[in-house]
């Protein structure tokens, strides 16, 4: 599916590109991405360094134990495949708290590492397991309280009352989650009878 | 609003005072440790660069083609036909957007607040959809390319299921609240 959606976006890109008589942007938008790829992995590099640092230190302090104790039960009725112990669950909530109150630079280098600390449980290393993809779905679809990016525009585009739009923000992320966790549980229940 | 602010703005300073802090009461060598775990960043930075080149490419050269407003025009009867306020359809792009790229879909909106004014009806819908969901697609094949998972099975259909629902549910309640 992901190969034939690339492939669908790059070739409708060129056509209509070409039938619209401006073929050259294609070159200029490839080459930019291609650049675009860099700037965005070296800039999170630095990113990620800060907040895996970051982690570790909470990590040996004790801090990610202690949230998986806390927040553990609930997070790993969603990952039942889990082991009770499992790292994976302290990165996992690490990023869905990040999610949560809107700081998706902090939310990306605690998901990649969520997806290692699965991958290291995962029986196919090939394919995904339930767990990375109800991690994953959960993830992109993630309730968010402080959509801070958007008020932030908002605020630049002289906004009366900049934060009304958080209900709104909430409710809609809520259902969408509510579907995502739904529509998981009856694929990981569909494929495994 | 105040509140609000008030964590955005803190959020980040407390947790790099608290976090090594508490850490170093407890004898965590700080530094160190903060080093050695800062050492993991640069190898997954460099483990993703081939998917983030691939999907980035893909997308840039539909976006910039003008493939999207081609695709929103095709959408726009399918918003008459259900009925809706043809002033809709100047959100689709964005709501096209939104699953492939987060910079893109933060420049569609932005476009669109700046255009309709941050308190209209379009305004309000661009700003909740913005907030609402995450770039599916993007992260689907970033994360699941750091770790090497080819097949993705059932992820794609339930990531962008839920798109499709924080979509709806957007403009219902947008309706609805204002």
């Amino acid at each position: 599916m992901v190969n034939l959606i690339w492939l669908l976006m790059l070739a409708t890109g060129i056509i209509v590109s070409a039938l619209n008589g401006h073929i050259e942007s294609v070159t200029v938008s490839a080459m930019k991405a291609a650049e675009l790829g860099v700037e965005v992995a070296i800039k999170l590099i630095g990113v990620m360094s800060l907040w895996l640092g970051l982690m570790r230190l909470a990590e040996e302090a004790g801090f990610i134990r202690g949230l998986a104790r806390v927040f553990g039960p609930a997070v790993r009725l969603l990952f039942p495949s889990l082991k009770p112990n499992s790292p994976a669950l302290g990165a996992i909530i690490m990023n869905l708290s990040a999610n949560i109150l809107g700081l998706g630079n902090a939310a990306t280098p605690f998901g990649l590492k969520a997806m290692q600390e699965l991958q290291k449980e995962n029986a196919t290393p090939d394919t995904a397991s339930p767990a990375m993809i109800t991690f994953l779905a959960l993830n992109t679809s993630c309730i968010t309280i402080i959509p801070a990016t958007v008020i932030a525009v908002r605020i630049q585009a002289g906004s009366v009352n900049p934060t009304e739009i958080i209900g709104t923000t909430i409710v809609a992320t809520g259902c969408a989650m509510t579907v995502a966790i739904i529509t998981d549980y009856f694929f990981r229940h569909r494929r495994t009878k | 609003m105040n509140f609000i602010d008030v964590i955005s703005r803190w959020a980040i300073p407390i947790l790099l005072l608290l976090i090594p802090v508490l850490a170093y009461l407890r004898k965590v060598p700080v530094y160190e440790s903060f080093v050695a775990g800062a050492e993991e960043g640069f190898t997954t930075g460099v483990r993703i660069l081939p998917f983030l080149i691939g999907m980035l490419l893909s997308i840039s050269v539909f976006v910039d083609s003008g493939a999207l407003q081609i695709v929103s025009r095709w959408l726009q009867p399918l918003f008459a036909f259900l009925g809706l306020d043809p002033d809709f359809a100047s959100i689709i792009p964005l709501a096209i957007m939104r699953p492939l790229s987060g910079s893109g879909a933060l420049g569609v909106a932005t476009q669109l607040i700046n255009q309709n004014g941050p308190d209209s009806f379009i305004g309000r819908l661009a700003s909740t959809l913005l907030g609402s969901s995450d770039t599916t697609f993007f992260v689907i094949t970033v994360y699941f390319g750091s770790v090497g998972i080819k097949k993705y099975r059932y992820a794609l259909k339930v990531g962008l299921l839920a798109d499709l629902v924080g979509l709806i549910v957007s403009v219902w309640i947008v309706t609805k609240v204002f």
